[in-house]
């Protein structure tokens, strides 16, 4: 629900970042409230996902100009673990197997870190384990998971139940989810967007990046944004991204093109 | 001084030929004398740190000490420890479970040093070494009925130099868990050659945790293997903490028809160098064999891996798998892997690679973003990174704490 009053949690502006020396975002406007749902949509290399990994602080990204506010707290300073636990998670397109080290393992640690930043108690073993499973319920995920490394050899879907998982034990402020629909089928889908309206707060708000307008079918965002060439270039409710499922991206094209035009 | 001065020195320093490996001593003192030290020309010891091998010789060779001081930890119930200690004539006197014992004269003299030498390994100082200055034999028969694991340690001397000597015979239908535990000492050495004799049907499970101490330790080991076929050998190794240490594992599939994996991890820091030379030779057909090679090298460290693997023409259907997996964690680390695979039987399946990586960022973003500091998700993948090799080591080998060593060494 938004109210009015509703707090801002992230707020950018002006950005512009770069990767291996080339500038991907420029100048990305965007404001997110309470209890907020925003979807990101566009082509392939419009800046989606490097915007989401700006976000979270990748190494990789360098910030050029302009600013990100969570909460009213400057974060361009802040380390990717250090913005993890003030309340900021992304969901990876495509989460990283880590060999060797277990699940459950990380999911402790990864838990614990957060819990300190709330000043809540750590968790140990046996705490975990029946927090974990209780919400390993959320996204109707396998307790066997736990026993394994970090999503090696799980299948496309399970790797984002998976994050959803990760999602619901950090319990973050915003969730910026890259892609979270890509490679699953309508079952899987469907349980992972459950996940995701079960885990919605009036205190937290959600980014959905994605190309499709299925997951928008199962999770109804206040705003959709559509992205081109990294930048925010048209912004609407949910018709928008049904209007862009009929009839597609041209019309960026057109726009580009009357501009060039123009000057 | 001169490596010859300090090698001729070394060979005077011997106590006199005697005991059960007199014949032996005066062998590999014979051998040592012919060849000399060897040199960065030969090709076994091209990159060998030889300040490090002068070191080791300039240690006094301990035939009895008073002084041996170690802290164990408690054994498990259903194992039987054996403890390598230069102060006593303790092989003569050891009391043995049921289903292992002794080998008798005969037996010794039918077995020992065959093994190591059919590997032929040229210029074979590390043998010759121990050849020349072990005096006492540990000579074991493990039976088909023996029920226990078995767990034999190695302490170090402080400032001194031990040199064991090891033959196992596991008859065949036997089923053994073997923990094989080195550990270093503040300025010591050790010199180590094994041999093991596997009988048909035999399942050896083979742990080796390897543990230097910082200063000044070194360490020198051959490990000979033979398997009859339908044997398997599994072998999973450490080896951490030593200023300069080399392994050599040979295994010779005397039939072909058996199945070896061989997993084997070596972790440098400071200005250590460990360094692993294996050879896997098949002698008949249908041989298996999966070996894994990982190395993690830090600071100014260096680690070497060479790897050979013999298929000669009476090998055929031989499956062999090699790979060198490596970490290197600083600009001013080393690491060295040479895979050398003579392959002269034409149906076989034979595969090998190496690879030297750094952390994946990827893997460390994915950490950090879930809240987990550097330094914690830096742990956190080296101890991944150990895993594929420590989780096969016997149970009992938890008790070494050897994995909490590694994460406070390497981070």
């Amino acid at each position: 629900m938004i109210l009015s009053t509703s707090e801002t949690i992230l707020s950018i502006k002006d950005l512009h970042a770069s990767v291996d020396d080339q500038e991907i975002l420029h100048g990305v406007n965007l404001s997110v409230k309470e209890g907020e749902i925003h979807a990101i949509m566009g082509r392939n290399g419009s800046g989606k996902s490097t915007l989401s990994k700006v976000i979270a602080g990748h190494p990789s990204y360098t910030v050029l100009s302009g600013s990100i506010q969570f909460k009213g707290q400057d974060i361009l300073d802040l380390a990717p673990e250090e913005r993890a636990r003030i309340g900021i998670f992304l969901g990876f397109q495509y989460p990283v197997e880590i060999p060797g080290v277990s699940n459950l393992e990380f999911l402790r640690v990864a838990t614990n870190s957060r819990r300190k930043e709330l000043l809540q108690s750590e968790l140990d073993t046996f705490e975990f384990e029946d927090l974990v499973k209780e919400r390993m319920k959320i996204v109707e995920m396998d307790p066997a998971f736990l026993e394994r490394s970090v999503n090696e050899g799980f299948s496309g879907g399970e790797k984002k139940r998976n994050e959803i998982l990760q999602m619901a034990l950090l319990e973050p402020f915003i969730s910026i989810l890259d892609e979270t629909d890509s490679g699953l089928d309508i079952d899987a889908l469907r349980i992972v967007a459950s996940g995701i309206n079960k885990l919605s707060q009036p205190s937290s708000a959600t980014i959905l990046i994605t190309h499709y307008q299925r997951l928008l079918d199962e999770i109804t965002p206040d705003f959709v944004h559509i992205m081109a060439d990294g930048k925010i270039i048209k912004t609407g409710n949910k018709e928008l991204a049904i209007d862009l499922e009929k009839s597609g991206y041209d019309f960026i094209d057109k726009n580009k093109k009357d501009k060039e035009m123009v000057n | 001084m001169k490596s010859s001065t300090i090698y001729r020195e070394w060979l005077d320093s011997l106590p006199p030929t005697q005991g059960c490996l007199k014949k032996e001593q005066s062998l590999g003192r014979e051998l040592l004398l012919e060849q000399g030290i060897p040199s960065n020309k030969d090709e076994a010891w091209r990159l060998c740190n030889f300040n490090r091998l002068n070191s080791f010789l300039s240690l006094p060779i301990i035939i009895k000490s008073e002084d041996v001081k170690y802290k164990l930890p408690d054994k498990d119930k259903n194992s039987e420890r054996i403890i390598i200690n230069p102060n006593k004539n303790q092989f003569l006197n050891i009391n043995l479970s049921n289903g292992i014992e002794k080998l008798n004269d005969r037996e010794i003299e039918e077995n020992l040093g065959k093994i190591v030498k059919s590997t032929n390994v040229k210029n074979d100082l590390s043998v010759c070494l121990n050849q020349a200055s072990s005096s006492e034999l540990l000579a074991l028969k493990v039976k088909r009925n023996f029920n226990k694991s078995l767990e034999i340690v190695i302490p170090s001397i402080k400032e001194k130099s031990i040199s064991t000597r090891i033959f196992l015979l596991v008859e065949e239908g036997a089923k053994l868990d073997l923990l094989q535990v080195f550990l270093g000492n503040n300025h010591s050495a050790q010199n180590h050659l094994i041999e093991i004799k596997l009988e048909s049907k035999v399942e050896l499970s083979h742990g080796l945790i390897s543990l230097g101490e910082e200063k000044e330790s070194s360490s020198i080991c051959t490990l000979a293997v033979e398997q009859s076929e339908n044997s398997k050998y599994s072998l999973h190794s450490i080896h951490h903490g030593w200023d300069y240490a080399r392994f050599e594992p040979r295994i010779i599939q005397s039939e072909g028809e058996a199945s070896t994996i061989i997993k084997n991890l070596q972790v440098t820091k400071s200005k250590e160098q460990i360094a692993t030379h294996s050879l896997i030779r098949f002698e008949g057909p249908n041989g298996k064999l999966d070996q894994l090679q990982k190395a993690v090298a830090s600071e100014y460290s260096h680690c070497i891996f060479n790897g050979s693997i013999e298929v000669p023409q009476k090998a055929q259907k031989t499956e062999a798998a090699q790979l060198s997996r490596n970490l290197l964690l600083s600009k001013r680390a080393r690491i060295d892997a040479k895979p050398e695979l003579e392959i002269v039987a034409d149906d076989v399946r034979c595969t090998h690679g190496a690879t030297v990586s750094q952390l994946q960022d990827e893997e460390l973003f994915y950490l950090r973003s879930r809240g987990i500091d550097n330094e914690h998700a830096n742990s956190l993948l080296l101890k991944g990174y150990y895993d594929e090799v420590i989780s096969h080591l016997p149970k009992s080998s938890k008790k070494w704490n050897f994995v909490k060593k590694l994460m406070k060494d390497i981070k």
